[in-house]
């Protein structure tokens, strides 16, 4: 049986398995099959994670993380957690290879995944023109006009971003306040580039094959459409807890649930970090200090355990 | 054999004149998803060998071929049969998943 496994490879999972490998609990890290490093894979400079004055790429950024956690003996799975049972003391996690992990902690960091509008036609043409990737998929609108949905610092970063290929890109945003950071707001205002579209939520998407517009209902009652050829979807995302939902303890906001200034949740032996458990702050190095204060968590528990046993 | 590569010169011969189903990986080096999704479609590959080859196209190299075939997200995975599009998957995907998506094209 393994003392800590960490479901979760983003900043929380990967800080979380630098302390407890450097702890000597030689962590195992449940990665994902294909999000492996989190959602910073898909971003381009990351500008406000401190020693990296000149900036970093998301992408680089989590490869020494991983590099990092591996120096210390903390081993990867490349694979998914399919069910955890979090509620025993010897906790139980099943991967896709149908491979049960069992362990006597268990660091919960599985971050969140993107929203969706909701909107009858997202799916159908999602790979028509409607993306959540602007890295990826960018390119595919050079010299175009596209729109990202959003408010916050992902929709900032994800138009300019967007403006190196397309002619115009408009950001439509339902409120005229942003939770976007001035410096990130600031850029995009200032970008010849980018039109802002503000108190405009988005109705619908039109297109036969490929995405050709959207409908807007504006603030003031009117309605318009916004002729596009590609739609990015950067409206936020929603804690990934579905594999744990019935076992530990959820916020009122969805989160896991932790107690105060510390990971742990509702369950002992579970801990959780990163953006599972924030629903406010949701940046790079809170989830790696939370990784940190997971790991640190599991580490005094362990110590307890190995108290209780020898008093025994 | 995992998946190889394929160019705008070997295209045709690859994919469209393929006597076997063929799955085209249309990929870029820059996009998380793709280089995630890469090594599992290796792997279908390796088990799925007798009844479907799997290629891939960097659509970075070859952009007339990702517009020809309306590519506008990545990783995009179009199964070709006869040289015609059968079926495509959109998004990387863990491995259970893709393959129940490409269930009736693999062995």
């Amino acid at each position: 049986m393994r003392d800590l496994v960490i479901v979760g490879s983003g900043p929380a999972g990967y800080t979380a398995a630098i302390y407890g490998a450097r702890a000597e609990l030689s962590p195992l890290v449940i990665t994902s099959s294909v999000q492996m490093g989190g959602d910073l894979m898909n971003t381009t400079e990351v500008d406000n994670f401190p020693g990296f004055p000149e900036g970093v790429m998301g992408p680089d950024l989590m490869m020494k993380m991983q590099a990092q956690a591996e120096r210390f003996g903390a081993e990867l799975l490349f694979d998914d957690a399919t069910s955890l049972d979090l509620t025993g003391e010897v906790k139980r996690i099943t991967v896709g290879s149908g491979d049960v992990i069992e362990a006597k902690t268990v660091i919960l960091a599985m971050g969140s995944e993107y929203r969706k509008l909701g909107l009858a036609d997202e799916n159908r043409l999602s790979g028509s023109g409607v993306s959540w990737c602007a890295t990826c998929d960018g390119a595919f609108f050079r010299n175009r006009t596209v729109a990202v949905v959003g408010g916050g610092d992902s929709a900032m970063e994800e138009a300019t971003f967007l403006t190196r290929f397309a002619d115009l890109v408009y950001i439509v945003h339902r409120s005229d306040q942003f939770r976007a950071s001035p410096a990130m707001l600031t850029r995009a205002q200032a970008d010849p580039k980018i039109t802002f579209v503000t108190n405009a939520a988005v109705t619908g998407i039109l297109g036969e094959t490929v995405v050709t517009g959207i409908t807007l209902d504006h603030k003031d009652g009117t309605s318009s459409t916004l002729e596009i050829d590609g739609l990015f979807v950067a409206i936020g995302s929603d804690p990934r807890t579905a594999l744990v939902e019935s076992q530990v303890a959820l916020t009122a906001e969805g989160n896991i649930a932790v107690e105060e200034r510390s990971s742990k949740t509702s369950l002992p032996g579970v801990f959780a970090a990163g953006d599972v458990i924030d629903p406010t702050y949701r940046q790079a190095i809170v989830a790696a200090g939370s990784g940190a204060v997971a790991a640190l968590d599991a580490q005094h528990h362990l110590e307890a355990l190995k108290d209780e046993r020898s008093l025994e | 054999m995992s998946a190889r590569d394929v160019t705008e010169a070997t295209f045709a011969a690859e994919v469209l004149n393929n006597p076997k189903p063929v799955i085209v990986d249309f990929w870029e080096p820059w996009c998380g998803p793709c280089r995630a999704v890469s090594p599992i479609l290796d792997a279908i590959a390796d088990d799925n060998a007798e009844t479907i080859d799997i290629v891939k196209l960097n659509v970075d190299e070859f952009p007339d071929l990702a517009a020809q075939y309306s590519i506008l997200n990545i990783p995009a995975m179009k199964v070709f049969k006869d040289g015609v599009v059968v079926k495509t998957v959109i998004g990387a995907k863990p491995r259970p998943a893709l393959e129940q998506d490409l269930a009736e094209f693999l062995a």
